[in-house]
């Protein structure tokens, strides 16, 4: 295991943090019940828990490429269970966003999934799952991964063959304009 | 009138931001002063002796010190000024500190301000008049307001003192919670058998009255006098006769009252006696599940009563009771841990509280002293502990360490093995907490002697599987989740201020914070008074406290209250508000506002309407000096042109104009 060196906390990122997802995360006295709700622990390299003391202790590195940042579901009952109050979901989702941005890509599949299906929606106005199953299935190579959930969701009319058109298409469309403009 | 200034510089608390040479010479400027001079302790024992060596030696009439708040220190200087023969009131403090060095960092501003300080203490000074306080007699009866452990040790050690004691308990026994505990820690000493001889001893003291099922309705009065009504509610049980036989609770038909006793496992009958140590041992109907008090047909207990001593027709009584100090023991209730969601909020009969658990423990609980469990009666096998339920959770606005919640866990921890030698505990925890003596020592023990597997982290769920719980926390230590599949699950609910704490604090006039523990005078120094002169705590109304902390501050409440009625007469402040009879027009507007009943109406010679000041009773707030519309009450060494000379120095004005 790493010595971390506590004297060279990385404190901008802590702050960052603070500041980008408005939590006090000094509050944060680890015990615990973040971990203990969580769905996806099982899945998790770093437990929630230990995210958030890694933030506390400045560790950049370590939180920007646990694989646990890509994997966190969003589901909030890290969230619902602070007794302090803490949005952890919210701390979860500044530090994916960070990662993303420092180029940190820890689960490659779960970023081209999510690339993928913004990219749907900015087209479409909606998710178009038939394409976005197949951007996502040919930029992962994983052709086989999903295949078995095909016939079912088409006999059951949830695949349409091709995209519907929503009112308003534009509008969707300039809010991404809007976003990498960074307004 | 020749004034002596004193400028202190409490080391560098002052005149580190303060130059207080430079106060000290400014003063000496000011009107009257005929002697100013700067100390660096002035409350220190030479300083003391500086002020009465400079009142001989300059024959002063009147001291200004300029220091901390007076809060501390000024009965201090009042002392020393008294000791060189000037009158106590002839002495006026300037905070310097609080006010000024302690708030500010420039100093050439910090000085200024020293100095107008200074000024004002002296306009104020050139306009005292000596006073001398009234004396007025004592009751030397103390009233002791709840019946746990810590009103128990109070109300003992009173009356041991020499000094009568009424008791009021709000439930039927007293005893309070350590009466329903099993086990102490971390002795594991039995605490009905270490209580019990406590509890006879109230009920056989000659000097001790005891009321329960009884509450403070009304109090008045000042220390040393307080009146104070109770409110005895009806038990419609004659008590003078009742033995305390129980027949009644054996034939009473009406077996689904709640048993508040044993924390509500199980259910009793409407007439009872809470538990076999009980005092007073004496039988209670509870009406709304006696059958003959809702339908008026039954009057079993009334028949098999040996001694006639059901009426049920007995009607609330209120008693009246003079004291010249009172105790208040109230203690604590438990977290209504229902507000949780992830422990399943009531939907799961074998999630209990710790309260509830010491009732199975206890020999003379619902079980007979055999764990099992509510659902089907099995004794557990896996039984889980989890701390902090309600307590250091900002979440449910209980920020607050409950205390001693760590410790009477790790007690039953023990106590479950003892029991059911086969069984495992688990402890979910954040931290423990055990600073008491041999304390830590035992929760080690609980670990390594007893195998009670400490999980440091919180459960966030409990879900039914098959006849067990599943109980799924964190283990933050492992950095992992866990699960255990239990069979009972124990929370050790935190502690919050018993219920009616607020309201009883209104009638008492002490202030309670804002979880609604009462606040005590002084965090260190005056652990037990409050400030209202006369009123002590004890125990847990007061935060959360262990038993030997509780029977602590019995005795130390007992102490005060003791030493306090142990002198004959009381000196009243003479602060306090004063008629001018020739202004008065009788107007009786005061009467009216007096929050003390302090002013009533006479007549004078001539048969016109005045009001009287009892100077014993006026609390010296002032309230009747700002309604008089004559000017004419005025609050001694605060009336209107002594504050309005105040004023007037940091102010300079523009018309003089005098309103006494």
């Amino acid at each position: 295991m790493n010595i971390i060196d506590l004297t060279a906390a990385d404190c901008d990122f802590q702050a960052e943090v603070a500041s980008r997802s408005g939590q006090d995360l000094k509050t944060c006295y680890q015990c615990g019940n973040c971990t203990a709700g969580c769905p996806y622990t099982f899945a998790y390299d770093v437990p929630v828990s230990q995210i958030m003391r890694l933030i506390q202790a400045g560790q950049r590195e370590t939180v920007l490429n646990s694989k646990s940042l890509w994997l966190c579901a969003s589901c909030q009952s890290c969230t619902t269970r602070c007794p302090n109050s803490i949005d952890v979901a919210k701390v979860m989702d500044v530090c994916r966003h960070m990662a993303r941005e420092n180029g940190c890509v820890s689960e490659r599949t779960s970023k081209l999934f999510t690339d993928a299906f913004l990219q749907s929606v900015e087209k479409h106005g909606r998710a178009f799952e038939l394409g976005l199953m197949a951007t996502y299935t040919m930029k992962s190579g994983r052709f086989f991964d999903n295949i078995a959930l095909g016939p079912p969701a088409l006999l059951h009319n949830k695949l349409s063959l091709k995209p519907h058109s929503i009112q308003g298409k534009e509008q969707v469309a300039r809010i991404f304009e809007r976003f990498r403009k960074g307004e | 009138m020749r004034i002596g200034v004193f400028i202190c510089h409490c080391g560098s608390n002052i005149a580190g931001t303060v130059d207080c040479e430079s106060v000290a010479e400014l003063a000496s400027g000011f009107p009257e002063v005929v002697y100013s001079t700067d100390s660096m302790y002035t409350c220190s024992e030479p300083g003391q002796e500086g002020i009465i060596t400079a009142i001989h030696e300059q024959k002063l009439d009147g001291v200004v010190v300029a220091s901390c708040t007076p809060r501390m220190h000024e009965p201090t200087f009042r002392r020393a000024v008294e000791r060189a023969g000037l009158n106590r009131y002839m002495f006026e403090m300037a905070n310097i500190r609080e006010h000024v060095s302690w708030i500010g960092k420039d100093k050439e501003h910090n000085t200024n301000k020293a100095a107008d300080l200074v000024l004002m203490a002296v306009e104020k000074l050139r306009r005292n008049r000596p006073l001398v306080p009234k004396s007025f007699e004592t009751i030397k009866r103390v009233l002791v307001i709840g019946g746990g452990v810590a009103g128990i040790q109070a109300a003992l050690d009173c009356a041991d003192g020499g000094l009568d004691v009424v008791m009021v308990e709000r439930d039927q026994s007293i005893g309070g919670k350590m009466a329903k505990l099993d086990k102490t820690f971390p002795t594991i000493d039995c605490s009905s058998c270490v209580l019990g001889p406590k509890m006879v001893d109230i009920a056989q003291h000659e000097k001790i009255t005891l009321h329960t099922c009884a509450e403070i309705e009304a109090v008045s009065g000042y220390v040393g006098n307080f009146s104070v009504t109770i409110r005895r509610r009806a038990t419609y049980v004659d008590w003078t006769k009742c033995t305390g036989c129980g027949v009644c609770t054996e034939k009473c038909p009406s077996k689904r009252s709640p048993d508040v006793f044993n924390e509500f496992m199980g259910t009793t009958t409407a007439i009872n006696i809470p538990f076999p140590q009980a005092i007073p041992k004496k039988a209670a109907i509870n009406p709304a599940t006696c059958t003959m008090i809702q339908k008026g047909k039954c009057g079993v207990c009334a028949k098999v009563c040996p001694v006639g001593c059901i009426d049920y027709e007995q009607q609330d009584e209120l008693i009246n009771v003079d004291v010249g100090a009172i105790v208040v023991a109230t203690g604590y209730d438990l977290f209504d841990w229902h507000k949780y969601p992830q422990y399943g909020e009531g939907r799961y009969p074998d999630v209990i509280t710790s309260l509830q658990y010491e009732r199975l423990l206890s020999a003379s609980g619902p079980t007979g002293g055999h764990i099992k469990r509510p659902s089907d009666g099995k004794e557990p096998k896996n039984v889980v502990f989890i701390q902090c339920v309600g307590s250091r959770d900002r979440s449910v606005d209980r920020p607050y360490c409950s205390g001693f919640c760590c410790m009477y866990t790790a007690k039953q921890a023990i106590l479950t093995k003892d029991h059911i030698p086969d069984s495992q505990s688990y402890v979910f925890y954040m931290d423990i907490r055990a600073p008491g003596k041999g304390y830590d020592e035992f929760t080690r023990r609980a670990m390594e002697e007893y195998g009670a597997q400490y999980v440091r982290g919180r459960v966030a769920m409990i879900y039914p599987h098959g006849e067990q719980l599943m109980v799924r926390g964190a283990d933050t230590l492992a950095g992992t989740q866990v699960e255990v599949p239990a069979d009972l699950v124990v929370l050790a609910t935190g502690v919050e201020a018993a219920q009616g704490a607020v309201k009883l604090g209104e009638t008492l006039r002490v202030v309670p914070d804002q979880y609604g523990f009462f606040v005590e005078s002084h965090p260190k120094l005056k652990p037990v008074e409050t400030n209202t002169a006369g009123v002590y705590l004890a125990g847990a109304c007061q935060g959360p406290k262990d038993i030997p902390t509780s029977v602590g501050q019995g005795s130390a409440a007992a102490a005060k209250a003791l030493g306090l009625l142990s002198k004959e007469r009381l000196e009243s402040d003479p602060a306090v508000s004063k008629v001018n009879l020739s202004r008065c027009v009788g107007c009786q507007k005061c009467i009216g506002t007096c929050p003390f009943g302090a002013i009533k109406a006479i007549t004078d010679r001539q048969g016109k309407l005045k009001a009287e000041v009892i100077e014993t009773v006026c609390q010296g707030c002032g309230i009747c000096t700002v309604t008089c519309p004559q000017g004419a009450i005025q609050l001694e060494h605060f009336t209107d042109n002594q504050i309005l000379a105040e004023v007037n120095a940091l102010c300079p004005p523009k018309m003089n104009a005098s309103f006494e």
